[in-house]
């Protein structure tokens, strides 16, 4: 078995106009920076991104929305250290934004790996962001309904990366991103060190290989912290 | 009355200390993201607590210095920081359900306003703007104690301390305690419990300025805390 993609290009290349996308990262800890660049190359629109933030700077996911990419987030923080890009869009009404407490985003994209339809969680029971959903009392307390969120894409970012497409993460770059590789039609992931099979410990292997499509290799990956660092603009 | 309560009031490094003296030595500890981190700095000799991030870390230590922060290694503030001996890293589901599964000891958030029944305000003024939640709806579920800091009154002098929020909820009736630039309030029964209160404010005086009943069930205490 050989699941790894030769570039980034072509890990993207089936992604088209209207696609969900679960992006893997958390600010620049995690973030695919190669794979999203290689989508702004591509240049689908109208995508769905499901992300924790709704980007930073001029890159990565900041630089989707800017190129008109992005139909609507999926997140739970949408504001960083300069989240220009978004909020003059979501101000002017140019694009959508599902707000999802943090937990709750991830147990929805978990539920969506897992084949579970919907859960109950005490997370916004009371307030705003609960409206309109099925709420039920158990043991004398009340929780809301949230359904799972799957998507047609994931790409993630992980350290070690087999054929087999088992992966590793590096420290706190591990996040939403074992998360994602399950809820996806289609999981691509950039490993920043392709080793052969049989080179990762089995013990250490976090998302096993039957939830990896696709991985391409990008040794010395950017980061979006740096890049912002020094007022990087892609394209 | 409100120039008098800026000359009294606590800053907001002495509400953190505060704050910092209750927590328990090995306690689980989350921290909000702004001034909720300064609680950190703040621990008793030989207390050490167990700091979690919502991002996947358990057991972070200070920042590191500058040049040497590594972006993977960060905190749901997005700010680098380090790993104590004994730290763990795990992915985003498995931290809320350290969250929403009753794992912590303690959380502490800050506050735009909290309700006497111990309703939470922290997330939205209501008045427009990028709405952004995180993790604080979540947060606010499932810590044994949910704590609050905050200053007593806005910068208008209006209370935070109020018999029911007018901003949107971050969560209904889970704040357990307030620490405030005034006094420390429990919430017990739907009720602000004065705890201490600053020497140099009478109770008639931090009553004014409180937006619901303050009940006594015990001795209060005076609130001293050191110059920081």
């Amino acid at each position: 078995m050989d699941k790894t993609i030769a570039s980034t290009a072509d890990a993207v290349a089936g992604i088209d106009d209207g696609a969900t996308i679960l992006i893997g990262g958390f600010g620049g800890s995690g973030s695919p920076i190669e794979l999203i660049h290689a989508l702004i190359d591509k240049a689908p629109k109208d995508l769905t991104v499901i992300n924790n933030n709704a980007g930073n700077g001029h890159v990565g996911i900041a630089a989707m929305i800017e190129q008109g990419l992005v139909r609507k987030m999926v997140c739970s923080f949408p504001r960083s250290a300069d989240p220009r890009v978004f909020t003059q869009l979501y101000l002017d009404g140019k694009i959508e934004l599902e707000l999802v407490p943090q937990g709750t985003l991830a147990e929805r994209i978990r539920a969506g790996g897992a084949g579970i339809p919907a859960f109950y969680t005490p997370t916004g029971y009371g307030t705003d962001l609960a409206k309109c959903k099925p709420i039920e009392e158990f043991d004398g307390l009340m929780y809301v309904q949230e359904r799972w969120l799957k998507a047609d894409f994931a790409i993630v970012k992980a350290e070690l990366g087999d054929p087999m497409g088992n992966l590793t993460y590096r420290m706190a770059a591990r996040n939403f991103n074992p998360l994602m590789c399950m809820a996806a039609e289609r999981t691509i992931a950039q490993v920043s060190r392709l080793v052969r099979t049989g080179e990762i410990d089995p013990q250490q292997v976090v998302t096993p290989g039957i939830f990896v499509d696709g991985l391409v290799e990008v040794a010395n990956p950017q980061q979006e912290e740096i890049l912002n660092q020094i007022g990087a603009v892609y394209p | 009355m409100n120039e008098v309560i800026k000359a009294i009031k606590l800053s907001n490094a002495q509400i953190a200390w505060r704050a910092a003296q209750d927590i328990e030595d090995g306690a689980y500890v989350n921290l909000g993201i702004g001034f909720p981190e300064m609680v950190a700095r703040f621990q008793p000799e030989g207390q050490n607590a167990i700091f979690h991030t919502e991002n996947g870390v358990l057991g972070f230590g200070e920042e590191p210095k500058e040049g040497e922060e590594d972006w993977d290694l960060i905190n749901a503030g997005k700010k680098a920081i380090t790993l104590n001996p004994g730290a763990a890293f795990f992915h985003h589901a498995d931290s809320f359900a350290m969250v929403r599964g009753g794992h912590l000891d303690v959380a502490i958030l800050g506050a735009y306003q909290v309700s006497q029944t111990g309703d939470l305000a922290n997330w939205s003024t209501g008045k427009g703007g990028v709405p952004a939640v995180g993790g604080a709806m979540d947060l606010v579920h499932g810590a044994k104690r949910i704590a609050v800091i905050t200053d007593h009154v806005t910068k208008q002098g209006d209370p935070k301390l109020l018999d029911t929020c007018t901003m949107p909820l971050t969560g209904v009736g889970c704040v357990t305690r307030i620490y405030t630039s005034l006094a420390v309030v429990d919430i017990e029964d739907g009720q602000f419990v004065l705890r201490q209160k600053l020497p140099a404010i009478s109770f008639d005086d931090l009553q004014k300025v409180t937006g619901a009943e303050l009940k006594i069930k015990a001795r209060v205490d005076d609130l001293i805390a050191p110059e920081l």
